[in-house]
């Protein structure tokens, strides 16, 4: 029972401060960028801004188009209730491993591209085929980066890998190192970040996220953008269990334990924040058809993972 | 946790970052990068070297690891920057394969050289024995590299590249090789660098570009 109540305080904490880590990496970037920035609240005042408003829903859409936003958002929901972000212990755990992980993004993917070809516009159809192009590259990649951490760990499942990860002796893992580099590009490439996709671009010749969603408003777009921004959230926190997996409290250690997580997971997090806001400011997007070569390099750095586990055996 | 354990543990550590540049130059376009990361390499072969060398107690490795470090890290590294600031190739980017079919060769080549390896690793009774593997992988990715290039100038460095990966095959086998051949082999690369140098100057002057595929028309018409 506490289990359950510890577990679910901690998915709704995850949804609830995914705008702020969104907001936090982009107060960063103009920061880095000698700009003032609009505060780490933008996202949410985006977010309401768009929930007053009347949705606008093309003529000819199907009940698809209205739909996948809220498939988008369950589908991130669940992933963060599935995700160790503070605790070990999280809620839907034992009910899905990182293969199912991997499924419940790309279900989510999918969806969001029907529902942009689903009105027939130019830019749905190109932004829906550009983010499957990456998708079908960077999931290949992804599933190493967890084969990997499987391995060493012998589980498919987030809290044991994560638990057998925290709880060792400090042990070098040269195939981990591999994985964690892998598995950063793929979070550059699965969020829209720079040197794929600029989130912030309304340029039509470059933009993949945004192509698909230039048809949504109001609500709809609200639940899209915050979407965006919990997997945003939970790309970071998997990465953070997988590779700096110190510091996350059973259930067991109460309130006082949760607290202790809450705070290293927040100091995790925006330290997480920073670096990606260094990463994006020091490269430049690439050409898309340069993406497939990124992400081939992605697939094989986490591929090598594994075999140089395989090899040293550590 | 003992002290060998550690130890061996950083070696493996080396091992994988020497792999993984190898797996960079082999995927790098700019010819400046390469040299760069050509040094990189250099120092990640001469740490390693030296933690063997604390390791096994072969007092001889140090001298061969501060060795690497002024050459492969300060010399040779400075020599191609001269070059390249002379031959004015900053951005060449000649490549005969694309670069993600490369990286696919690549991975061929290293599950290759560890099943290779796998058997000759059993025989050695060094603390270093599982990293045989990767030096040959590091030598075959250099060859790859040396395969897949057009322009002389990342050839050489691809050359260079393939003596790292010999240079650490050596030291994880067998502790190193004794010191006259460890010196020769040094100074052989220092001069081969040399005079290919001189050789890039002529290859220019003599078909207005770096590349070699001028050369496999040898006869005049």
């Amino acid at each position: 029972m506490n289990d359950i109540l510890f577990g679910g305080f901690q998915a709704l904490l995850a949804i609830a401060a995914a705008p702020l880590l969104l907001g936090w990496v982009d107060q960063c970037r103009a920061w880095l960028q000698n700009r003032r920035g609009a505060g780490v609240l933008q996202p949410y005042r985006v977010l309401r801004k768009l929930m007053r408003k009347d949705a606008v829903i093309a003529h000819g859409a199907s009940p698809l188009f209205r739909a996948a936003p809220y498939v988008q958002f369950g589908a991130m929901c669940l992933a963060a209730a599935i995700i160790p972000v503070v605790s070990i212990t999280a809620p839907l755990a034992a009910a899905a491993d990182t293969i199912a992980l991997v499924g419940l993004f790309a279900l989510a993917r999918v969806f969001i591209a029907l529902a942009a070809m689903d009105i027939g516009t130019a830019f749905g159809s190109l932004g829906a085929r550009r983010e499957m192009l990456i998708g079908f590259l960077s999931e290949p990649a992804l599933l190493m980066v967890f084969f990997t951490a499987s391995l060493i760990c012998q589980s498919t499942l987030l809290p044991t890998i994560v638990g057998t990860l925290a709880h060792r002796e400090l042990v070098i893992y040269p195939s981990l190192a591999f994985a964690g580099v892998a598995f950063t590009m793929v979070l550059l490439a699965e969020n829209a970040r720079i040197p794929i996709d600029n989130p912030a671009t309304h340029l039509e010749l470059t933009m993949i996220h945004e192509a698909m969603v230039l048809e949504y408003s109001a609500r709809h777009l609200a639940l899209i953008e915050w979407a965006s921004a919990l997997k945003l959230m939970n790309f970071t926190a998997i990465g953070l269990a997988l590779f700096v997996p110190w510091g996350l409290t059973a259930a067991a250690a109460g309130p006082q334990g949760l607290a202790v997580g809450i705070v290293t997971t927040s100091l995790k997090l925006a330290s997480a924040g920073v670096a990606l806001a260094l990463i994006e400011t020091v490269s430049a997007k690439l050409r898309i058809f340069r993406a497939p070569e990124f992400l081939a390099t992605a697939f094989l750095l986490a591929v090598l993972g594994l075999l140089v586990h395989q090899l040293l055996g550590s | 946790m003992p002290p060998p354990n550690w130890s061996s543990q950083l070696i493996h550590l080396g091992a994988a970052l020497l792999l993984l540049s190898s797996f960079a130059m082999l995927s790098q376009r700019r010819i400046l990068s390469l040299v760069n990361l050509f040094a990189l390499q250099g120092a990640v072969l001469s740490v390693s070297t030296a933690i063997v060398a604390y390791t096994s107690g072969a007092s001889h490795l140090y001298a061969s690891a501060a060795l690497s470090l002024l050459l492969k890290v300060f010399l040779l590294p400075w020599i191609l920057h001269r070059l390249i600031v002379r031959l004015n190739v900053r951005w060449d980017t000649e490549t005969q394969l694309n670069i993600p079919a490369t990286m696919l060769v690549g991975i061929l080549v290293v599950v290759f050289a560890f099943a290779l390896a796998q058997p000759i690793a059993q025989l050695s009774s060094a603390v270093t024995r599982s990293t045989i593997g990767i030096a040959l992988a590091v030598v075959l990715l250099s060859f790859l590299m040396m395969i897949t290039r057009r322009k002389a100038i990342s050839q050489v460095i691809g050359f260079l590249a393939m003596e790292n990966g010999l240079f650490f095959g050596a030291t994880s086998a067998t502790y190193g090789m004794p010191m006259v051949v460890e010196l020769g082999v040094a100074l052989d690369v220092l001069v081969g660098t040399l005079i290919l140098g001189v050789f890039f100057f002529q290859i220019r002057e003599q078909f207005d570009s770096l590349d070699l595929q001028h050369l496999e028309r040898l006869k005049e018409d």
